[in-house]
Protein backbone atom coordinates (compact mmCIF):
# COMPACT_ATOMS: atom_id res chain seq x y z
CA UNK A 1 0.00 0.00 0.00
CA UNK A 2 0.79 3.29 -0.87
CA UNK A 3 4.37 2.51 -1.63
CA UNK A 4 6.98 5.10 -1.13
CA UNK A 5 4.70 7.70 -0.17
CA UNK A 6 5.95 9.21 2.95
CA UNK A 7 4.65 12.08 2.60
CA UNK A 8 1.29 10.02 3.18
CA UNK A 9 2.53 8.31 6.38
CA UNK A 10 3.60 11.82 8.03
CA UNK A 11 -1.01 13.31 7.00
CA UNK A 12 -1.76 10.05 8.50
CA UNK A 13 0.47 10.31 11.89
CA UNK A 14 -0.40 13.98 12.05
CA UNK A 15 -4.27 12.24 13.21
CA UNK A 16 -2.83 10.53 15.90
CA UNK A 17 -3.55 12.02 19.07
CA UNK A 18 -0.61 12.66 22.05
CA UNK A 19 -2.07 10.38 24.54
CA UNK A 20 -1.87 12.76 27.69
CA UNK A 21 -2.52 16.15 25.53
CA UNK A 22 -4.76 15.39 22.68
CA UNK A 23 -4.74 18.54 21.66
CA UNK A 24 -1.55 18.11 19.35
CA UNK A 25 -0.65 15.37 17.29
CA UNK A 26 2.94 13.00 17.82
CA UNK A 27 4.04 14.99 15.01
CA UNK A 28 3.46 17.92 16.15
CA UNK A 29 5.24 17.31 19.52
CA UNK A 30 8.36 16.28 17.77
CA UNK A 31 8.52 12.34 18.74
CA UNK A 32 8.59 11.16 14.90
CA UNK A 33 11.64 11.85 13.60
CA UNK A 34 11.98 10.36 10.26
CA UNK A 35 10.12 8.30 7.43
CA UNK A 36 11.88 6.07 5.07
CA UNK A 37 10.99 3.59 2.78
CA UNK A 38 13.72 0.71 2.32
CA UNK A 39 13.26 -2.53 0.79
CA UNK A 40 9.10 -2.09 0.97
CA UNK A 41 8.87 -0.63 4.00
CA UNK A 42 8.35 1.99 6.21
CA UNK A 43 10.54 2.55 9.04
CA UNK A 44 9.26 5.11 11.31
CA UNK A 45 11.96 6.72 13.72
CA UNK A 46 10.30 7.61 17.32
CA UNK A 47 11.98 9.02 20.06
CA UNK A 48 10.70 9.50 23.36
CA UNK A 49 10.04 13.01 25.08
CA UNK A 50 11.61 11.96 28.30
CA UNK A 51 13.34 8.16 28.92
CA UNK A 52 10.69 6.99 31.15
CA UNK A 53 7.66 8.24 29.59
CA UNK A 54 4.93 6.29 30.50
CA UNK A 55 3.15 7.69 26.94
CA UNK A 56 6.10 6.03 24.18
CA UNK A 57 4.39 2.42 24.38
CA UNK A 58 0.73 4.18 24.11
CA UNK A 59 1.61 6.23 20.87
CA UNK A 60 3.51 3.23 19.59
CA UNK A 61 0.50 1.35 19.46
CA UNK A 62 -1.67 4.30 18.55
CA UNK A 63 0.37 4.24 15.56
CA UNK A 64 0.39 1.06 14.74
CA UNK A 65 -3.47 1.28 14.94
CA UNK A 66 -3.34 4.16 12.45
CA UNK A 67 -1.79 2.57 10.21
CA UNK A 68 -3.19 -0.58 10.35
CA UNK A 69 -6.73 0.65 9.58
CA UNK A 70 -5.62 2.74 6.73
CA UNK A 71 -4.51 -0.23 5.30
CA UNK A 72 -0.98 0.27 5.56
CA UNK A 73 0.91 -2.82 7.10
CA UNK A 74 4.49 -2.83 5.65
CA UNK A 75 6.49 -0.79 8.40
CA UNK A 76 8.53 -1.01 11.54
CA UNK A 77 8.99 1.55 14.62
CA UNK A 78 12.30 2.07 15.58
CA UNK A 79 13.53 3.83 18.88
CA UNK A 80 16.13 5.88 18.53
CA UNK A 81 17.60 8.07 21.34
CA UNK A 82 20.28 10.87 19.54
CA UNK A 83 19.05 13.74 19.09
CA UNK A 84 17.68 14.09 22.17
CA UNK A 85 14.14 15.44 22.09
CA UNK A 86 13.60 18.64 22.55
CA UNK A 87 10.80 21.36 23.24
CA UNK A 88 12.57 23.38 20.30
CA UNK A 89 11.05 21.12 17.78
CA UNK A 90 7.45 22.58 18.77
CA UNK A 91 6.22 25.02 16.09
CA UNK A 92 4.42 28.38 17.04
CA UNK A 93 1.55 26.49 16.11
CA UNK A 94 1.69 24.05 18.47
CA UNK A 95 3.00 26.28 21.26
CA UNK A 96 -0.73 28.20 20.29
CA UNK A 97 -2.55 25.11 20.95
CA UNK A 98 -1.35 24.06 24.06
CA UNK A 99 -2.07 27.39 25.78
CA UNK A 100 -5.40 27.41 24.34
CA UNK A 101 -5.89 24.20 25.77
CA UNK A 102 -4.85 25.46 29.49
CA UNK A 103 -1.00 24.34 29.19
CA UNK A 104 1.57 27.17 29.38
CA UNK A 105 3.77 26.25 26.62
CA UNK A 106 7.68 25.68 26.35
CA UNK A 107 9.25 28.92 26.31
CA UNK A 108 10.96 31.54 28.79
CA UNK A 109 8.67 33.17 30.30
CA UNK A 110 6.07 31.31 31.89
CA UNK A 111 1.69 32.76 31.12
CA UNK A 112 -1.03 31.80 32.57
CA UNK A 113 -3.10 29.99 30.53
CA UNK A 114 -6.20 31.48 31.96
CA UNK A 115 -5.60 35.30 31.94
CA UNK A 116 -2.50 35.57 30.18
CA UNK A 117 -0.28 37.16 32.99
CA UNK A 118 3.34 36.62 33.34
CA UNK A 119 3.56 36.78 36.93
CA UNK A 120 3.48 33.44 38.59
CA UNK A 121 4.69 31.26 41.10
CA UNK A 122 6.36 27.81 40.53
CA UNK A 123 4.85 25.11 43.09
CA UNK A 124 7.00 22.11 41.73
CA UNK A 125 9.09 21.96 38.88
CA UNK A 126 7.59 18.15 38.40
CA UNK A 127 3.57 18.58 37.21
CA UNK A 128 1.36 16.13 36.64
CA UNK A 129 3.98 14.29 33.98
CA UNK A 130 7.56 14.66 34.04
CA UNK A 131 7.31 16.90 31.24
CA UNK A 132 5.33 19.44 32.96
CA UNK A 133 5.83 21.98 35.76
CA UNK A 134 3.31 23.01 38.19
CA UNK A 135 2.77 26.66 38.83
CA UNK A 136 0.15 29.39 40.33
CA UNK A 137 -0.97 32.56 38.58
CA UNK A 138 -0.50 36.08 41.16
CA UNK A 139 -2.87 37.54 39.45
CA UNK A 140 -6.17 35.31 38.75
CA UNK A 141 -4.94 33.21 41.14
CA UNK A 142 -5.49 29.78 39.15
CA UNK A 143 -3.16 26.61 39.31
CA UNK A 144 -1.54 25.46 36.17
CA UNK A 145 1.05 23.29 34.26
CA UNK A 146 3.88 24.63 32.11
CA UNK A 147 5.56 22.05 29.20
CA UNK A 148 9.50 22.78 30.66
CA UNK A 149 12.16 23.38 28.28
CA UNK A 150 14.16 20.53 27.34
CA UNK B 1 33.87 -6.78 28.49
CA UNK B 2 34.90 -3.46 29.91
CA UNK B 3 32.48 -1.39 27.87
CA UNK B 4 29.11 -4.22 28.90
CA UNK B 5 30.78 -3.71 32.88
CA UNK B 6 31.03 0.06 32.56
CA UNK B 7 27.40 0.46 30.99
CA UNK B 8 25.90 -2.14 33.43
CA UNK B 9 27.55 0.36 36.61
CA UNK B 10 25.56 3.12 35.12
CA UNK B 11 22.39 1.32 34.71
CA UNK B 12 22.22 -0.56 37.98
CA UNK B 13 22.74 3.30 39.54
CA UNK B 14 19.95 4.25 37.58
CA UNK B 15 17.41 1.48 38.31
CA UNK B 16 18.08 0.83 41.98
CA UNK B 17 17.81 4.78 42.87
CA UNK B 18 14.81 4.40 40.65
CA UNK B 19 13.50 1.59 42.80
CA UNK B 20 14.45 3.40 46.11
CA UNK B 21 12.62 6.38 45.14
CA UNK B 22 9.26 4.41 43.92
CA UNK B 23 8.70 3.52 47.46
CA UNK B 24 7.78 7.41 48.34
CA UNK B 25 5.10 6.64 45.51
CA UNK B 26 1.98 7.53 47.38
CA UNK B 27 3.92 8.40 50.76
CA UNK B 28 5.05 11.83 50.22
CA UNK B 29 4.61 14.56 52.04
CA UNK B 30 2.63 16.11 49.93
CA UNK B 31 0.87 15.65 46.89
CA UNK B 32 3.35 17.83 44.72
CA UNK B 33 6.24 16.42 46.87
CA UNK B 34 5.64 12.51 45.94
CA UNK B 35 4.37 13.47 42.34
CA UNK B 36 7.98 14.87 41.87
CA UNK B 37 9.53 12.30 43.43
CA UNK B 38 7.89 9.87 41.66
CA UNK B 39 8.40 11.66 38.43
CA UNK B 40 11.84 11.62 38.98
CA UNK B 41 11.82 8.19 40.06
CA UNK B 42 10.29 7.30 36.39
CA UNK B 43 13.25 9.08 34.46
CA UNK B 44 15.54 6.78 36.33
CA UNK B 45 13.88 4.16 35.46
CA UNK B 46 13.69 5.41 31.59
CA UNK B 47 17.25 5.85 31.81
CA UNK B 48 18.10 2.21 33.41
CA UNK B 49 15.97 0.79 30.31
CA UNK B 50 17.80 2.59 27.80
CA UNK B 51 21.51 1.81 29.42
CA UNK B 52 20.07 -1.66 29.88
CA UNK B 53 19.39 -2.22 26.35
CA UNK B 54 22.99 -1.18 25.39
CA UNK B 55 24.03 -4.20 27.67
CA UNK B 56 21.87 -6.22 26.40
CA UNK B 57 23.19 -5.63 23.04
CA UNK B 58 26.88 -5.87 24.09
CA UNK B 59 25.97 -8.90 25.63
CA UNK B 60 24.03 -11.14 22.99
CA UNK B 61 22.27 -13.20 24.72
CA UNK B 62 20.74 -11.94 27.76
CA UNK B 63 17.48 -9.47 28.12
CA UNK B 64 17.23 -6.45 29.73
CA UNK B 65 14.59 -8.18 31.87
CA UNK B 66 17.35 -10.61 32.41
CA UNK B 67 19.24 -8.29 33.51
CA UNK B 68 16.88 -6.45 35.61
CA UNK B 69 15.71 -9.65 37.75
CA UNK B 70 17.52 -12.42 37.57
CA UNK B 71 20.96 -11.19 39.19
CA UNK B 72 21.77 -11.37 43.17
CA UNK B 73 22.74 -8.68 44.96
CA UNK B 74 26.73 -9.46 44.16
CA UNK B 75 26.04 -8.99 40.56
CA UNK B 76 25.02 -5.38 40.84
CA UNK B 77 27.06 -2.89 40.78
CA UNK B 78 25.09 0.57 41.73
CA UNK B 79 27.10 2.98 44.16
CA UNK B 80 25.92 1.89 47.70
CA UNK B 81 24.52 5.70 48.30
CA UNK B 82 21.46 4.42 45.90
CA UNK B 83 20.15 1.40 48.02
CA UNK B 84 20.31 3.15 51.34
CA UNK B 85 16.71 3.11 52.52
CA UNK B 86 14.75 6.50 52.34
CA UNK B 87 14.86 7.51 55.87
CA UNK B 88 13.13 10.48 56.35
CA UNK B 89 12.13 13.30 53.62
CA UNK B 90 15.44 14.87 54.71
CA UNK B 91 17.28 11.72 54.12
CA UNK B 92 16.13 11.33 50.75
CA UNK B 93 16.57 14.64 49.44
CA UNK B 94 20.47 14.74 50.65
CA UNK B 95 21.03 11.25 48.98
CA UNK B 96 19.23 12.78 45.61
CA UNK B 97 21.09 15.99 45.75
CA UNK B 98 24.36 14.40 46.26
CA UNK B 99 23.84 11.47 43.37
CA UNK B 100 22.46 14.09 40.92
CA UNK B 101 25.37 16.67 41.51
CA UNK B 102 27.25 13.67 40.48
CA UNK B 103 24.94 12.66 37.50
CA UNK B 104 24.62 15.82 36.34
CA UNK B 105 28.57 16.09 35.56
CA UNK B 106 28.82 12.55 35.01
CA UNK B 107 26.32 12.58 31.98
CA UNK B 108 27.67 16.16 31.06
CA UNK B 109 31.34 14.35 30.15
CA UNK B 110 29.80 11.17 29.23
CA UNK B 111 27.63 13.21 26.36
CA UNK B 112 31.55 14.01 24.63
CA UNK B 113 31.79 9.82 24.79
CA UNK B 114 33.51 8.64 21.18
CA UNK B 115 30.78 5.76 21.95
CA UNK B 116 27.65 6.77 20.02
CA UNK B 117 25.54 4.76 21.71
CA UNK B 118 26.82 6.11 25.42
CA UNK B 119 27.10 9.53 24.49
CA UNK B 120 23.24 9.78 22.90
CA UNK B 121 22.33 8.31 26.30
CA UNK B 122 23.99 10.22 28.33
CA UNK B 123 22.65 13.05 26.31
CA UNK B 124 19.77 12.24 26.84
CA UNK B 125 19.85 11.63 30.45
CA UNK B 126 21.55 14.84 30.95
CA UNK B 127 18.38 16.84 30.20
CA UNK B 128 16.14 14.92 32.75
CA UNK B 129 19.01 15.27 35.51
CA UNK B 130 19.22 18.72 35.23
CA UNK B 131 15.80 19.00 37.28
CA UNK B 132 16.70 16.41 39.72
CA UNK B 133 19.60 18.48 40.70
CA UNK B 134 17.66 21.63 40.31
CA UNK B 135 15.03 20.24 42.86
CA UNK B 136 16.84 18.49 45.33
CA UNK B 137 19.31 21.25 45.10
CA UNK B 138 15.86 23.75 46.23
CA UNK B 139 15.10 21.50 49.36
CA UNK B 140 18.41 21.40 50.82
CA UNK B 141 18.12 24.91 51.28
CA UNK B 142 15.00 25.19 52.24
CA UNK B 143 15.52 22.75 54.49
CA UNK B 144 19.21 23.61 55.76
CA UNK B 145 18.31 27.47 55.98
CA UNK B 146 14.40 26.49 57.53
CA UNK B 147 13.83 26.09 61.13
CA UNK B 148 16.15 25.28 63.39
CA UNK B 149 14.35 21.27 63.71
CA UNK B 150 14.68 20.77 60.06
CA UNK B 151 18.42 22.08 59.85
CA UNK B 152 19.12 19.56 62.22
CA UNK B 153 17.44 17.10 60.32
CA UNK B 154 19.09 17.71 57.47
CA UNK B 155 22.36 18.07 58.69
CA UNK B 156 22.01 14.49 60.57
CA UNK B 157 21.73 13.41 57.14
CA UNK B 158 24.32 14.72 55.36
CA UNK B 159 26.73 13.27 58.20
CA UNK B 160 25.22 9.86 57.62
CA UNK B 161 25.50 9.65 54.17
CA UNK B 162 28.93 11.73 53.39
CA UNK B 163 30.39 7.80 54.15
CA UNK B 164 29.20 6.89 50.21
CA UNK B 165 29.89 9.77 48.67
CA UNK B 166 33.62 8.69 48.21
CA UNK B 167 32.53 5.59 45.79
CA UNK B 168 31.42 8.35 43.02
CA UNK B 169 35.14 9.49 42.52
CA UNK B 170 36.77 5.68 42.68
CA UNK B 171 38.39 4.73 39.76
CA UNK B 172 39.36 0.66 39.04
CA UNK B 173 40.46 -1.17 36.22
CA UNK B 174 37.60 -0.76 33.83
CA UNK B 175 36.98 2.71 34.82
CA UNK B 176 40.72 3.44 33.63
CA UNK B 177 40.44 1.62 30.13
CA UNK B 178 36.90 2.80 29.34
CA UNK B 179 38.09 6.51 30.17
CA UNK B 180 41.67 6.67 28.25
CA UNK B 181 39.89 5.08 25.30
CA UNK B 182 37.84 8.17 24.98
CA UNK B 183 34.62 6.12 25.85
CA UNK B 184 33.83 6.86 29.26
CA UNK B 185 34.62 9.52 32.01
CA UNK B 186 37.41 9.73 34.41
CA UNK B 187 35.76 10.31 37.43
CA UNK B 188 38.98 12.14 39.12
CA UNK B 189 38.46 15.19 36.88
CA UNK B 190 34.85 16.13 37.68
CA UNK B 191 35.38 16.08 41.45
CA UNK B 192 36.59 19.62 41.35
CA UNK B 193 33.25 20.97 40.14
CA UNK B 194 31.32 18.31 42.42
CA UNK B 195 32.97 19.79 45.27
CA UNK B 196 32.10 23.23 43.94
CA UNK B 197 28.33 22.18 43.47
CA UNK B 198 28.23 20.88 47.24
CA UNK B 199 30.17 23.78 48.98
CA UNK B 200 28.04 26.10 46.95
CA UNK B 201 24.79 24.46 48.33
CA UNK B 202 25.95 23.46 51.84
CA UNK B 203 26.59 27.36 52.54
CA UNK B 204 23.73 28.94 51.17
CA UNK B 205 21.90 26.38 52.94
CA UNK B 206 23.30 27.12 56.63
CA UNK B 207 24.88 23.33 56.41
CA UNK B 208 28.35 22.43 57.37
CA UNK B 209 30.56 20.01 55.26
CA UNK B 210 31.06 16.64 57.22
CA UNK B 211 35.04 16.20 57.38
CA UNK B 212 35.83 12.89 55.12
CA UNK B 213 36.26 9.90 57.19
CA UNK B 214 35.58 6.25 56.59
CA UNK B 215 34.15 5.79 53.27
CA UNK B 216 32.38 3.05 51.56
CA UNK B 217 33.36 1.09 48.98
CA UNK B 218 32.90 -1.76 46.96
CA UNK B 219 30.32 -1.67 44.90
CA UNK B 220 32.34 -2.19 41.63
CA UNK B 221 32.86 -5.44 42.82
CA UNK B 222 29.50 -6.33 43.97
CA UNK B 223 29.63 -5.43 47.52
CA UNK B 224 26.75 -3.89 48.85
CA UNK B 225 25.11 -2.92 51.93
CA UNK B 226 22.41 -5.25 53.91
CA UNK B 227 19.66 -3.26 51.71
CA UNK B 228 20.03 -3.59 48.20
CA UNK B 229 18.87 -7.81 48.96
CA UNK B 230 15.85 -6.53 50.54
CA UNK B 231 15.35 -4.08 47.77
CA UNK B 232 15.82 -6.77 45.33
CA UNK B 233 13.69 -9.35 46.89
CA UNK B 234 10.77 -6.48 46.20
CA UNK B 235 11.74 -5.23 42.84
CA UNK B 236 12.33 -9.16 41.66
CA UNK B 237 9.49 -10.58 43.41
CA UNK B 238 6.72 -11.07 40.52
CA UNK B 239 8.81 -12.37 37.80
CA UNK B 240 11.08 -14.75 39.85
CA UNK B 241 7.58 -16.16 41.16
CA UNK B 242 5.73 -16.50 37.73
CA UNK B 243 8.73 -16.44 35.83
CA UNK B 244 7.84 -15.31 31.78
CA UNK B 245 4.47 -13.40 33.41
CA UNK B 246 3.53 -11.30 30.42
CA UNK B 247 1.34 -8.31 30.81
ZN1 LIG C 1 -3.95 34.02 35.56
Amino acid sequence: MLNGNTDKIWELLNTVPDPEIPVISVVELGVIRNIEFINDSYLISITPTYSGCPAVKTFQDDIKTCLTNNGVDNFELKLIYSPAWTTDWMTEKTKEKLLKYGISPPSKTVICPQCKSTSTTTISDFGSTACKSFHSCNDCLEPFEHFKCI
Amino acid sequence: MSLLDYTLRIADSSLISAQRLSEWCSKGPTLEEDIAISNISLDLFGQANGFLEYVSELDGNKTVDDFAFKRNEREFFNFKITEQPNGHFGDTIVKLFLTSAFNFLFYTKLSGSKNEKLSALAAKSLKEVKYHLKHSRSWMVRLGDGTEESNKKIQESLNSLWQFTGEFFEMDKVDTEISKSGLGVNNLSIKEDWNKIINTTLSESKLIRPKDGYMQTGSKRGIHTEHLGHLLSEMQYLPRAYPDAKW
